[in-house]
């Protein structure tokens, strides 16, 4: 009788594979991406004023090209920007220099008294994209937080946790009312 | 036969390893298949900016990258060493954005058009003025969902 062959030694090929594993975990990226979405306003027509706006409803946050801030009149610093964003917008005590309220009917949430309020952000060209991104986070931060706290207090749950037509009255609740205005062009490169 | 002879059967038997491999081969197809590999190599350099308010970004296929920074090292010979924006695999200008935005949709079916998102991958060292121009030729080409990119983190 003929030598029987050998079987294949298979026991490498688990290791042969596992490098092979490794090496595609390695050089591939799950990517993801992570950022803030924004929307932006479609292009005015040029004979359309823009809507007056009064001055208790706007909040103004101008960057300049150093990065320092200004809220309204005064020098403010970004630790600060959350806390007033979030006092602007909910205006609590309903000051009168503070944004009026319009009552709305909501579904699921009934009138509420949604807030006129708009902030402005301005900066200049020579802004740093970091500053600007720091800026626009604490935004949403003020944002994501006030939508928090109406979704506990209504809902029970967080603001992520909710269903569609409950983040959608949320949404309707409290605006993602952030307005840019066009750059100005005032030193910096 | 052997395997009824008694002395042999008390031995523990070897495992079988042959199935192993194409287990592990169905780990490496796992991850081929979700793992998308990088399309084009970067030109530029970007660190992005950091926020605690980021999300992800839905959709992969209906995003499309604006890359801005400044180029390597070995390429700033060519373009220099102020930022520069990257569409697909060339260093463009600002002008070429209403085209890279038309091509885009071009590619991608009529219902999904509407949902086609602009993800601006910028340096945090970019200057403004670059991202506002940006902006405003996305507004003009129609392109109005954008995303900043941004990594997770603190605050500074």
């Amino acid at each position: 009788m003929a030598r029987k062959t050998p079987g294949l030694n298979t026991s490498s090929m688990s290791d042969i594979s596992f490098l092979l594993l490794a090496f595609f975990l390695m050089v591939s990226n799950i990517n993801s991406d992570m950022g803030l979405a924004r929307k932006l306003p479609p292009p005015l027509p040029e004979n359309v004023e823009p809507p007056e706006v009064r001055e208790r409803n706007i909040f103004v946050v101008m960057v300049n090209k150093d990065d320092r801030l200004l809220f309204n009149t005064e020098y403010g610093r970004i630790e600060d920007l959350k806390d007033r964003a979030k006092e602007f917008l909910g205006n609590p005590n309903n000051d009168i220099h503070m944004p009026e309220k319009q009552a709305t009917e909501i579904p699921l949430l009934g009138t509420y008294e949604v807030s006129k309020g708009v902030i402005s952000l301005r900066n200049d060209r020579g802004t740093s994209y970091d500053m600007y991104l720091q800026v626009q986070n604490e935004l949403t931060a003020a944002i994501n937080e006030m939508r928090n706290e109406l979704a506990t207090t209504r809902f029970g749950k967080r603001y992520t946790d909710l269903n569609e037509e409950q983040s959608k009255a949320i949404d309707q609740a409290i605006p993602m009312a952030i307005s840019e205005a066009e750059p100005t062009k005032i030193g910096g490169k | 036969m052997a395997r009824f002879t008694g002395k042999k059967a008390k031995e523990t038997p070897a495992l079988n390893m042959g199935s192993m491999s194409d287990i592990i081969f169905m780990l490496l197809f796992f991850f081929m298949v979700i793992t998308t590999m990088r399309e084009s190599s970067l030109y530029v350099k970007i660190i992005p900016p950091q926020g605690s308010e980021v999300t992800k970004l839905a959709k992969k296929s209906l995003v499309s990258y604006i890359n801005v920074g400044v180029p390597l090292p070995d390429q700033q010979k060519k373009y220099g060493t102020e930022p520069r924006i990257q569409l697909n695999d060339q260093i463009s200008e600002v002008s070429d954005l209403i085209t890279f935005v038309e091509q885009e949709r071009q590619q991608r079916s009529e219902a999904d058009r509407p949902f086609i998102t602009t993800a601006i991958k910028a340096d945090k060292q970019v200057r403004m003025g670059m991202i506002s121009d940006i902006k405003q030729e996305l507004r003009k080409a129609g392109a109005l969902k954008i995303f900043y990119n941004a990594s997770k983190g603190g605050r500074r």
